[in-house]
C-alpha cells in the first residue's frame, strides 16, 4: 500500500477521491445555504442548522471532511513540488504557445491556494463562532409543530453578510472555487480512469455545470443576503 | 514558382551536458518555402562549416515523421507551429520572410542535453525495457478472424501505436510528465489479445520505472495531445490509470 501511495498515479488517485468527496460536501453545503434565501426571518435555516449540529452522522463526517481537506492540500503541495522538479530549472526562451489549454488546468495549485485563503476566513467567521467560542444567541422556532430552543445561526450569518467587504471576499472565493472545479471535476474522473473519447466530453460538461452552480450559488447567497435581507 | 525567404535564427548552443548554454543568432538567406525545417538547418550547418565554425548538433534520422528522432522546440511549440507533424515534416512555408525563429532543445529534467539541440531520451528506452513488450508465447500467425477484435479496439490500439516516442509530450508538459508516452505504450498492448496476458504486470512496471526516472505526474492540461505530432489522445492516460489502479487493487 505504501508502494501504491508513493507512485505518481497513487498520489493522483488520492487527489481525485478527496477532491470528488469535497465536491459532494459542497453540494450539501450549498443546498443548506440556499435556505438563507427563504424570507422567513431565518427559521428554516436555523432548523436545518440545528439538524446538522445534532445529527450523529454529521458529527462523524466532520473530522472525515477535515481529513479530506488536509489530504487534498498535502498531496497537492507534494505533487506540485515533484512536478516542478521533473520540469527542471531551464525554461523555454520562446515560452509556451500550445493552444487549447485552459488556464485553470495549469494553475490548479494557485486556485487551490485562493480557496484555502478563503476557507481560513470562512472558518474564522462561522465555524469558530459556532463551535469554539459559541457566540450564538438562543432563539425559539417550531420544528414539525414542536416548540424548540435552537441557536440562532441565521442572526450571525445575516450580520456577517451585512459587511460589504465580506460579500466581496465571498464572491472572490466563489469564483476561485468555480474556476478550480471547471478543471477539477473532469480531471478527477479522468485520473480514476473513468474517461474515454465519449465520456471525456460528458465529464467536461458536467464539470462546467458544477462550477457554474457553485460559483453562482455561493456568490448569489452572499450578495442577496447583503442587499435584500438586512 | 518557387518562393524563398530570409530568416534570422536564434539557436541554442551548448558544448556538452555540463557546459553552460547560450543563444547564438544566425542569418540564413534564400530558403525555399518548399523545403523542410531540417533542410533549412542543413543549409545553416553548411554555412557554418564554410565559415569554419562548429555546425549545430541536432537529432534526425528518417526525415519522414516515423522515427521520432527530430526534437526541436520552435517558437513556443514542440516540433514547431504546424499541427500533427514532426520537425522534419515542418515546411518552411509556415514562416514569414524576415521572421526571427527561436530554436531550442527539449527542456525537461528527464531529458538532459547532450549537445546543442540534442537531448538524451534514453529514459524512454528504459521505460519500454521495463515492460513495453509481449513476452508470452503467442504461437504462429493465426488464421484471419480466428480471434475477433472489435473495430473500436483495433482502431484505438492502432492510434496508440502511432506514438513514435519523440518526447514532445514531456517537452511540452508543465510537469515534465511522460504519461502520454507511457499510456500510449500501455494502451496499444492492453487492447489486443497478445498484450492482455501481461497487462497488469506491464502497467505496474512501466509506471514504476517512469516514477523512478523522475518524470512528473499528470494534471490533465491536455497540452501534450495538442503538441503530439501523431495526435495521440489523453484518453490513453485514463486507460493507463485504469490499468494501473485495477492491477494495484487486485494485489
Amino acid at each position: 500500500m505504501s508502494n501504491f501511495l508513493s507512485s505518481s498515479i497513487g498520489k493522483k488517485f488520492l487527489m481525485s477521491i478527496t477532491g470528488l468527496f469535497l465536491v459532494t460536501f459542497l453540494f450539501i453545503h450549498l443546498s443548506l445555504n440556499a435556505l438563507l434565501l427563504v424570507d422567513d426571518g431565518g427559521e428554516l435555516f436555523n432548523a436545518a442548522a440545528h439538524f446538522m449540529a445534532t445529527n450523529p452522522l454529521i458529527k462523524i463526517m466532520e473530522p472525515v471532511l477535515a481529513i479530506g481537506f488536509i489530504v487534498h492540500i498535502f498531496y497537492a503541495s507534494l505533487l506540485t513540488l515533484q512536478n516542478q522538479k521533473a520540469r527542471g530549472k531551464d525554461r523555454y526562451a520562446s515560452g509556451n504557445s500550445t493552444p487549447d489549454v485552459t488556464w485553470a488546468s495549469k494553475n490548479m495549485y494557485i486556485l487551490g491556494a485562493t480557496i484555502l485563503a478563503f476557507l481560513i476566513v470562512h472558518i474564522a467567521q462561522f465555524w469558530v463562532k459556532f463551535k469554539i467560542t459559541k457566540e450564538l444567541e438562543p432563539t425559539h422556532i417550531d420544528i414539525a409543530g414542536v416548540h424548540t430552543e435552537v441557536e440562532n445561526a441565521y442572526a450571525l450569518v445575516n450580520a456577517t453578510f451585512g459587511y460589504l467587504w465580506v460579500v466581496i471576499v465571498y464572491v472572490i472565493g466563489s469564483i476561485g472555487l468555480a474556476w478550480h472545479l471547471s478543471h477539477g471535476v473532469w480531471s478527477g474522473l479522468q485520473t480514476l480512469g473513468w474517461s474515454n473519447t465519449v465520456w471525456r466530453k460528458r465529464w467536461e460538461v458536467v464539470g462546467t455545470v458544477v462550477a457554474w452552480i457553485m460559483g453562482l450559488g455561493f456568490s448569489a447567497i452572499a450578495v442577496i443576503q447583503h442587499f435584500f435581507f438586512q | 514558382m518557387e518562393k524563398t525567404i530570409n530568416l534570422k535564427l536564434k539557436v541554442w548552443r551548448q558544448d556538452g551536458p555540463k557546459a553552460k548554454g547560450h543563444f547564438e543568432t544566425y542569418e540564413v538567406k534564400n530558403i525555399s518555402t518548399d523545403s523542410s525545417f531540417l533542410e533549412m538547418m542543413d543549409v545553416l550547418n553548411e554555412q557554418l562549416i564554410q565559415e569554419g565554425k562548429e555546425p549545430v548538433a541536432f537529432d534526425h534520422d528518417c526525415r519522414e515523421g516515423i522515427c521520432g528522432m527530430c526534437s526541436m522546440y520552435i517558437n513556443g511549440h514542440a516540433h514547431g507551429p504546424d499541427e500533427d507533424v514532426t520537425t522534419c515534416q515542418l515546411h518552411m512555408r509556415k514562416f514569414k520572410d524576415g521572421e526571427t525563429v527561436t530554436v531550442e532543445p527539449w527542456r525537461s529534467a528527464g531529458f538532459p542535453i547532450i549537445k546543442d539541440l540534442m537531448v538524451n531520451r534514453n529514459a524512454f528506452d528504459q521505460i519500454i525495457a521495463a515492460g513495453g513488450y509481449v513476452s508470452v508465447g503467442t504461437g504462429g500467425v493465426p488464421d484471419a478472424n480466428a480471434i475477433p477484435i472489435s473495430k473500436e479496439d483495433a482502431d484505438e490500439a492502432m492510434d496508440a501505436a502511432s506514438c513514435i516516442g519523440c518526447g514532445a509530450c514531456v517537452a511540452t508538459c508543465k510537469n515534465g510528465s511522460a504519461m502520454l508516452f507511457v499510456s500510449a505504450k500501455v494502451s496499444q498492448l492492453a487492447l489486443l489479445p497478445q498484450g492482455k496476458v501481461e497487462r497488469a504486470r506491464r502497467a505496474k512496471r512501466m509506471v514504476a520505472k517512469m516514477d523512478e526516472l523522475g518524470f512528473g505526474s499528470c494534471t490533465n492540461t491536455g497540452a501534450c495531445e495538442v503538441e503530439c505530432p501523431k495526435g495521440v489522445s489523453i484518453t490513453n492516460i485514463a486507460r493507463m490509470n485504469r490499468e494501473y489502479l485495477m492491477a494495484k487493487f487486485k494485489d
